[in-house]
């Protein structure tokens, strides 16, 4: 899915990465602790989080991460933009709750980018 | 790999100041940077910037004041991180996922769950971690880039 899908399936705005809306992405991971998708989550996934700080985007940057959609309409620091422009990082924004967020993605094609935290289950699910 | 003298593959020192938050996450993405263009597979470089990551929201967090270094050796990339700060009196309690003494602040950065040194352990090759209370905390990582 493209990241001009995932703009329109959740009414999202794109504040970071008009250039890089062409990207395709194919899993998803959601979380607002870091640790947790430091721990958990694989390159080249969507970030989910309702964490706008700078640590997140230095979070997605660590393990390239392609894209951060930033949920429940929470609101983003000039910091949280401008070090996401920095690392290149795209950010889509949108007021749909993380519940939603997923749901939607998930409806229409996204996955987990892991299905389970023992590594069980890690082969895409035949839908 | 990792004989006492590191000297010649020094590859960078990160000073650290406690309690500064705004900018917690800066070393892991110089690291990061600093890693690339090196012929290092870029899953490897994953890992070091996920342990920098967690070693600098750990002196961050609960030191005065530490330093990250980080080691280019022909077989392996060392992190280590050294920190004034109170110590850790029960390592092994402290290594429990779960276990954690953090405050709000370090929460609202998104971490702060108990999960740091275990992230730092998960994603090394070899692992030590040596405190003395009131001194301070000294880590060493070990990622092999042969895998």
């Amino acid at each position: 899915m493209k990241l001009s899908e995932i703009r329109d399936l959740l009414n999202a705005r794109v504040i970071v990465g008009e250039d890089k809306l062409d990207v395709e992405i194919t899993t998803a991971f959601g979380a607002d602790l870091m640790s947790d998708v430091l721990s958990f989550a694989r390159s080249g996934c969507l970030l989910i989080t309702g964490l706008s700080n700078p640590q997140a985007v230095r979070t997605a940057y660590a393990l390239d991460i392609a894209a951060i959609l930033v949920c429940r309409g929470k609101s983003l620091t000039d910091k949280f933009i401008e070090i996401a422009r920095e690392l290149g990082i795209p950010i889509l924004w949108t007021r749909f709750i993380m519940f939603e967020s997923c749901g939607r993605l998930f409806q229409e094609g996204l996955t987990g980018c892991i299905r389970k935290t023992d590594g069980t289950e890690e082969k895409t699910i035949v839908r | 790999m990792s004989g006492d003298d590191l000297s010649e593959s020094l590859e960078g020192i990160y000073h650290i100041q406690g309690r500064d938050f705004v900018d917690a996450g800066i070393v892991s993405s110089e690291v990061k940077k600093s890693l690339q263009g090196k012929g290092i597979p870029e899953s490897i470089i994953r890992r070091i910037a996920v342990i920098t990551f967690e070693a600098e929201i750990n002196i961050i967090s609960y030191a005065q004041q530490g330093t990250i270094q980080l080691f280019i050796e022909p077989d392996a990339v060392i992190i280590e991180a050294n920190d004034m700060g109170p110590g850790i009196a029960d390592i092994d309690l402290a290594l429990q996922e779960g276990y954690s003494t953090a405050d709000d602040s370090i929460r609202e950065l998104g971490f702060g769950a108990g999960m740091g040194l275990c992230n730092i352990r998960k994603f090394s090759d070899i692992f030590e971690l040596t405190s003395e209370v009131g001194q301070g905390t000294h880590l060493k990582s070990i990622v092999k880039l042969n895998g």
